[in-house]
């Protein structure tokens, strides 16, 4: 699949902006009041600012940006419009939120319950956002059980990095950010690791024999076009199957450099400032592979003898 | 509403069927598709740099070229593979859809794209396995094969012109249009008669268009179809064998091996 800058900003930014807003969320539902208004201001912003930058992204790659509020109609069918739902609908008990724990609206005992609704409607757009290509029967590679599991640890982990690097410029690290942190990490690499072993391993059902319906003999002797058409723009994209084995190589080096960083944060907290960089280009690098190497149906067509 | 409409009994199913023994691949029905969609309800299915180094546009229908070895035999055949929509009773196209863009008609299971509602947003043409729907970046819309809705119900054309326009094109008969959904139809009586079958059938979205195989071939047939005609020792006969000579300008006994080699030739 042609990996679309704007789509990986929007799922890379907007899943570490929930991931950070979901975990501030969870430190008022503990803690009660912001510790202090800068920090709480800054962390808010920045989650809501990456959120909203990936929701504008997300925009720019539509034929009609200024029709983007029809697909909040089809919500009953349709992953993606759900998730533009819960996307808007995430803004209400945030802003809320943020107003109660920094203390702008004063009423301290609704900021457990908004933190907590807050860092669940969190979970519910990442889960849309991942449901929208995990339920595309026509991807192998993203129809697969683990997809949904690597968009939430992805945004919890790097939402974790990024509160333990602001917290720490605001001198107010803690250790219990590492540990939840390092633990979303580890779960990312597991289940990134099975994903990656998951997909190489699957058999490959379709085939161009059932494509086509011409039997195992079959086989590409005229493409219909004499140039690339929208579908093999779109769907042919293989230049990442060439370097996958490099490429996972370096998302998996970046997650053990963000590990690390935040394993030596415990002596030396600065060091966090290094993690959250590592972990951000990890994500980028793992959402366009997730693009890249997946396969589609229609390649059959084309050439392609399994998918 | 791209939620899908409730199969009635006795449900209106529209659709191809496309005989792939009989295509020869001339593409007289993705251009008169052309022709007509870029100015009907698809309007304008735009090309771009037609003429240059990088044309590109946008296609309903593709005829695509598989050379196919069958089993047993060693030498292969083309078969010449015409693809658009197909019309799938269970479209996830149409049900991906953020807007209602996209919809199956209840009336007659038509899928088509509202293009004043669509934001181009891609997502059908991932979730369909067929590639049946192009996008048209001129226009930032989806587009896709229509059926020609706007000609099969069209009053003002002559009834035997309320077809779609790329099965009235094809110069072979391969195209045939009809209710799937009537089991008594020439189209589902023709599915039934040749063994019609599903592209995909496993992926379960339940094409309404069907594709018939190409027939065995008839080698003997073919064979003595090919093979040039015995003399009977008539006086024309060797009228003609004499001219055969004479403007040859070659010995006698050519003719004689050339019948013989007709015997190696294969249909």
């Amino acid at each position: 699949m042609h990996p679309a800058y704007s789509v990986i900003l929007f799922t890379t930014a907007s899943g570490a902006g929930y991931g950070l807003l979901a975990l501030l969320g969870l430190v008022g539902f503990n803690h009660g009041p912001a510790s202090s208004l800068i920090f709480g201001l800054t962390a808010m912003v920045i989650a809501l600012g990456l959120i909203t930058i990936g929701l504008l992204s997300s925009t720019f790659h539509l034929g009609h940006p200024e029709r983007a509020w029809r697909a909040f109609s089809q919500w009953r069918s349709s992953w993606l419009s759900r998730e533009g739902v819960a996307a808007v609908l995430t803004y209400l008990p945030a802003l809320l939120f943020a107003a109660t724990w920094l203390n702008i609206i004063h009423a301290p005992g609704w900021i457990g319950p908004l933190g907590l609704i807050t860092a669940a409607m969190c979970a519910v757009t990442v889960f849309c956002t991942a449901k929208i290509y995990s339920a595309l029967k026509t991807i192998r590679a993203w129809n697969h059980p683990l997809t949904v599991p690597v968009y939430l640890a992805f945004a919890l982990a790097s939402g974790g990095t990024l509160l333990t690097a602001i917290a720490t410029i605001f001198d107010r690290f803690q250790i219990f950010q590492v540990i939840l942190t390092g633990a979303a990490l580890l779960v990312l690499i597991a289940l990134k690791f099975f994903y990656w072993r998951g997909i190489d391993s699957a058999e490959r059902t379709h085939t161009m024999a059932a494509a086509t319906g011409l039997g195992a003999g079959v086989r590409q002797w005229e493409v219909p076009h004499t140039s690339e058409n929208y579908i093999m723009k779109e769907m042919g994209f293989a230049v990442a199957r060439k370097h996958a084995v490099k490429l996972r190589g370096t998302v998996f080096l970046f997650l053990f450099i963000t590990l690390l960083a935040l394993a030596v944060c415990l002596i030396s907290p600065w060091l966090s400032l290094l993690a959250a960089p590592a972990i951000l280009f990890a994500a980028v690098l793992e959402r366009w592979l997730f693009f890249a190497e997946a396969q589609h149906v229609v390649s059959l067509y084309y050439g392609t003898e399994k998918a | 509403m791209t939620s899908l409409p409730t199969p009635q009994p006795n449900q209106k199913k529209l659709g191809l069927v496309i005989d792939l023994d009989t295509c020869v691949g001339c593409q007289a029905c993705v251009t008169s598709c052309k022709e007509w969609n870029t100015q009907g309800y698809s309007a304008p299915l735009n090309d771009s740099d037609s003429y240059g180094a990088d044309p590109s546009g946008v296609w309903l229908n593709r005829v695509h070229g598989y050379e196919v070895k069958e089993e047993g035999r060693d030498d292969t055949r083309v078969v010449h593979f015409p693809r658009s929509c197909l019309h799938c009773e269970t479209p996830a196209c149409v049900t991906v859809c953020p807007t209602g863009a996209s919809y199956k008609r209840a009336e007659d299971g038509i899928v088509l794209v509202n293009p004043d509602t669509c934001i181009g947003c891609k997502l059908c043409s991932w979730a369909c396995p067929y590639g049946a729907r192009e996008y048209d970046y001129s226009h930032g819309v989806m587009k896709k094969c229509t059926l020609c809705v706007d000609r099969i119900y069209n009053t003002n054309l002559e009834p035997e012109d309320r077809a779609p326009a790329c099965v009235k094109a094809c110069p072979t008969g391969a195209r045939h249009f009809g209710d799937l959904g009537d089991p008594e139809s020439d189209v589902s009586q023709l599915v039934k008669a040749r063994d019609g079958f599903e592209l995909l059938p496993e992926m379960n979205y339940k094409p309404v268009n069907k594709y018939l195989p190409p027939r065995k071939r008839r080698d003997a047939v073919t064979s003595a179809a090919i093979a040039l005609p015995k003399g009977d020792g008539s006086a024309m006969d060797r009228l003609f064998s004499w001219a055969d000579k004479f403007l040859s300008g070659k010995p006698a006994g050519t003719i004689a091996s050339l019948q013989d080699m007709s015997d190696k030739l294969e249909g």
